[in-house]
């Protein structure tokens, strides 16, 4: 049994330590908010907090990932977290199909922990999610609404 | 439910083809009995309230919209969901409204555009149209797909929001003993002015279900338009944000076991023998299952399922030589050297062929779909035989398809007709209408003894064994008269046929001759401008490829291949390439969007230093858009796409913020395709295995801004989905032309 933290709750799952823990969160946990999308890393569908930081989780082990504080989308909607967030993507309109929106939250959120109030230009260096309905620019927007509406 | 069976439906292909109704064996008076209007209501025995096909009410007032297409990002339910509300007076905020899909299968369902060959159904005319009409509802041939959605449901939605209206002021009227005309209907209730009396739709609905409708209603004018031509919020929007909408690959049924497969390494190849010994012994593995395309293993999770398919042993054979996309692109470029296989279209006669020649090669490759969701599905064999199926499909008889085909190769007997769930579509882009998986999945769950298994790909699978766009290369060869204009216009594309193609693999009495595939020639035989002399020919080029429908279709490359060349035509003109087009156009509707493109992007503006623009015309799927790429070239020499203007001529637009949504989306479509590398195919195996090296447009590459301007040429709404792809590659194309002074006639433009 590995025990990991997910949205601030311990939970122990009985999975291999090489299992990935993408798979770990859908499977396991039920957690299915977290997306499969290439399973190598290269879209970030399934980007997840591990603390502050945006990780692509099939990358990560569970074994990789315990002591680690990690958030899925759902523990942003749970907490409250979310709210900004999806203010600002409902006013865009940002999502087409919404298989990567998920993924593209959670990595903005990654970056807005970083850079608080990013330009243009630093999205569009540090966000490298796919997505094939091409929302790019509603999402881009839509982070800059939430930089916007989040305090100092 | 299935009413024709497909058997019966093949038999009847000859109908649809436009042959003598006689000799079928089906009567007139079965096809009469074929509801194909879906407006009669019924009261079910728990009290719901059917107030047509569309609309319904249960006991506790929540009011359900029912839509028979799938939501693949394209905003459906929300487009079709208006059309309804409009006339129904229900917002689409309402909390007592949910928007789904269609859990059945009704003839009133079918794409009747589609099955017209688009036509749309409003414009029916004659016995052929009402008996194919008949025959594709009978069977029935539901697909969302072609731009057709808002086209299609254009007056039935509204007829089925006007009917149940209806029904609901009658029932209020006879409840209080009013005239029905002293009544109005606003915001889900019924209300009586005079009495100052009202009744919300859920108090009506049960009486109003036993009520009989009389004609079907007149129609709102458009000038009375409260909903349609107004931004609605998406329905489907907010479960996108916050994870909790569930698209086919998250299924999660009770008891539900997981799949992963092994599929070909070289296309063509088939499953010769198989040693499962170590992966039946790995933990968690519950069965391991064959067919001919494929090996799997259900197991208690998805990675446990792929963790023992890496065990398997299967001997792979194939006959075919293997195939590669270098060889075929010199094929193609060969063969539209030669006499085309077809005419396509022979306007005007070749006498006139002299002039100044412009001639040229064009070519584009490979592309697939690599939608973000893999492909899969999730397949039930219940104990008692019934077949279940949920995934994600343009077509759901694609998904009871997969599961009879799968029952047929394994010889068991289904009970009823295949239960099918079109869930959330994490993108389709044309290429979910496809059998392939929906068999692996329903044979995976054979072997599950009564419990679900979901199948998912792997996006490496998803990449090499999705489906494509065909590889293509046109031969483009014109004479320009006196005045530099096109006098004759000559036309040979090279191609895999797409329609053709896909029917051979999901529907074969549809095939039809390869040759003859019109998708292999849309966008040239149709071109917009007035040259006197059009010969645009095909010839098929077999491959091994799993050729489908993919975003535009022929269009997509066809509409590069013309809308570059017309301008190494204007340039040999010695005439600018805008006012060389405008020249051409002779439709009132293509010059005023050209024109709008002209002041929307500013074209008769000079630009700063070191940047460059270029257009793109093109009219599909009933719309008509333009483009204006305006690009920059950094230090590097990497060039950038600064801005993309956009206008778009769709009719009347439902909801302009979708419109404009669609058509960025397209844009990046198009550019994905268009800047970068498609597939690559050696040895007969695909190369490319993810994002990472099936590269599309990111968030680095996007274009800096994208404009887009809708002008409403009608008052019928044409296509949105797909009009937005044929120029963009183009526009950038001759943007980078205008640049560098290079002209590129073979996509990928950069990469």
């Amino acid at each position: 049994m590995i025990e990991i933290s997910v949205n601030g709750v311990k939970r122990s799952v009985a999975a291999e330590a090489d299992k990935p823990l993408l798979w770990v969160l859908r499977e396991d946990l039920k957690l299915t908010g977290t997306k499969y999308g290439c399973g190598v890393g290269a879209c970030g569908a399934c980007t997840v907090l591990v603390g502050a930081e945006a990780v692509r989780s099939c990358q990560l082990t569970v074994a990789d990932a315990a002591g680690a504080e990690i958030t899925t989308i759902e523990g942003m909607r749970e907490s409250g977290r979310l709210d900004s967030y999806k203010a600002a993507w409902i006013a865009e309109q940002a999502p087409q199909c919404g298989y990567c929106q998920p993924g593209m939250i959670m990595a903005a959120a990654g970056l807005l922990a970083a850079t608080p109030k990013p330009t243009s230009e630093d999205i569009r260096a540090q966000i490298t999610n796919v997505c094939r309905c091409g929302t790019y620019l509603r999402v881009e927007r839509a982070i800059l609404r939430v930089a916007d509406t989040s305090g100092a | 439910m299935a009413i024709l069976s497909r058997r019966n439906f093949l038999i009847a292909g000859g109908v649809i083809a436009g042959t003598a109704v006689t000799g079928l064996g089906v009567g007139v008076a079965y096809l009469n009995s074929i509801d194909t209007t879906g407006l009669r209501p019924k009261l079910r025995p728990d009290g719901t309230a059917l107030l047509n096909a569309f609309v319904r009410i249960g006991t506790d007032g929540t009011i359900t919209f029912t839509i028979p297409r799938t939501e693949m990002g394209q905003g459906v339910l929300t487009g079709l969901a208006t059309l309804i509300a409009e006339e129904l007076e229900v917002d689409l905020d309402d909390p007592r409204l949910t928007v789904i899909h269609a859990p059945e299968a009704l003839p009133v369902y079918a794409n009747f555009t589609l099955a017209l060959e688009m036509k749309r159904p409003e414009d029916r005319s004659g016995i052929g149209d009402w008996v194919k009409s008949k025959l594709f509802g009978a069977f029935p041939y539901i697909a969302t797909g072609g731009s057709t959605s808002v086209v299609d449901g254009w007056v039935r939605m509204r007829e089925a929001g006007a009917a149940a209206r209806v029904l609901l002021v009658e029932a209020a009227a006879r409840d209080w003993r009013v005239p029905a005309g002293e009544c109005t209907a606003k915001a889900g209730a019924v209300h009586h002015a005079a009495s100052g009396r009202s009744a919300e739709y859920g108090a009506l609905a049960a009486r109003a279900a036993t009520l009989t409708l009389g004609a079907v209603p007149a129609l709102k004018d458009p000038s009375a338009f409260t909903r349609i031509g107004h931004d609605q919020p998406r329905v489907d929007i907010p479960a996108k944000i916050d994870g909790s909408a569930v698209f086919g690959a998250d299924i999660e049924l009770p008891d539900q076991l997981y799949a992963s497969v092994e599929l070909a390494p070289v296309l063509g190849q088939h499953v010769r023998a198989v040693d499962d010994a170590a992966a039946r012994a790995m933990p968690g593995v519950v069965a391991v299952a064959r067919g001919e395309d494929f090996v799997g293993v259900v197991a208690h999770s998805w990675w446990r399922a792929r963790k023992a398919c890496e065990a398997l042993k299967i001997d792979w054979r194939g006959t075919a030589p293997p195939f590669s996309t270098a060889s075929f692109a010199e094929e193609l470029r060969a063969r539209i050297r030669a006499v085309p296989a077809k005419l396509h279209i022979k306007r005007g006669s070749l006498s006139n062929a002299k002039g100044k020649l412009v001639e040229a090669v064009y070519e584009a490759p490979f592309e697939t779909h690599a939608a973000m969701e893999p492909r899969g599905a999730t397949a039930l064999l219940h104990a008692d035989g019934r077949a279940e199926i949920w995934g994600s499909s343009q077509t759901p008889l694609a998904l009871a398809w997969g599961f009879e085909q799968a029952a047929k190769d394994l010889g068991l007997r289904l009970e009823g007709d295949v239960i099918t769930h079109v869930s959330l579509n994490g993108g389709a882009f044309g290429g979910r209408s496809e059998i392939r998986e929906f068999k692996q999945a329903a044979m995976l769950a054979a072997a599950a003894k009564g419990r679900p298994v979901k199948l998912i790909w792997t996006r490496a699978q998803d990449i090499q064994h999705g489906i494509c766009r065909t590889a293509a290369a046109a031969h483009l060869k014109v004479f320009l008269g006196p005045d530099g204009f096109p006098v004759t216009f000559q036309a040979h594309v090279a191609a895999q046929a797409l329609q053709a193609t896909w029917a051979k693999r999901n529907l074969p009495a549809m095939a039809g001759d390869p040759n003859e595939d019109k998708l292999g020639t849309e966008g040239l035989v149709d071109m917009p401008y007035a040259i006197p002399t059009l010969w645009v020919g095909f010839t098929h080029v077999e491959t091994p490829m799993p050729i489908g429908f993919w975003r535009a279709n022929g269009y997509a490359f066809n509409v590069f291949f013309l809308e570059s060349f017309i301008e190494e035509c204007a340039a040999a003109a010695g005439r600018d390439p805008l006012d060389y087009r405008l020249a051409l156009l002779t439709d009132p509707r293509h010059r005023a969007v050209l024109e709008r493109l002209r002041a929307a992007a500013g074209l008769d503006r000079p630009l700063a230093d070191g940047r460059a623009r270029g257009i793109a015309f093109s009219a599909s799927f009933k719309s008509i858009c333009a483009q204006a790429a305006e690009v920059s070239r950094a230090a590097d020499g990497t060039i950038r796409i600064e801005r993309v203007t956009a206008v778009l001529d769709c009719g009347l637009v439902i909801n302009p913020d979708i419109v404009r949504a669609q058509i960025e989306g397209a844009i990046m479509w198009g550019l994905s395709a268009g800047l970068f590398g498609g597939l690559t195919v050696e040895g007969g195996q695909v190369v490319e295995t993810s994002h990472a090296d099936y590269r599309v447009v990111q968030f680095d590459t996007a274009p800096g801004a994208i404009e887009v301007v809708l002008m409403e040429g009608e008052d019928r709404p044409g296509g949105v989905g797909e009009p937005g792809t044929p120029p963009a590659a183009a526009a950038v194309a001759n943007a980078i032309s205008a640049l560098t002074g290079e002209r590129k006639r073979a996509l990928p433009l950069i990469a």
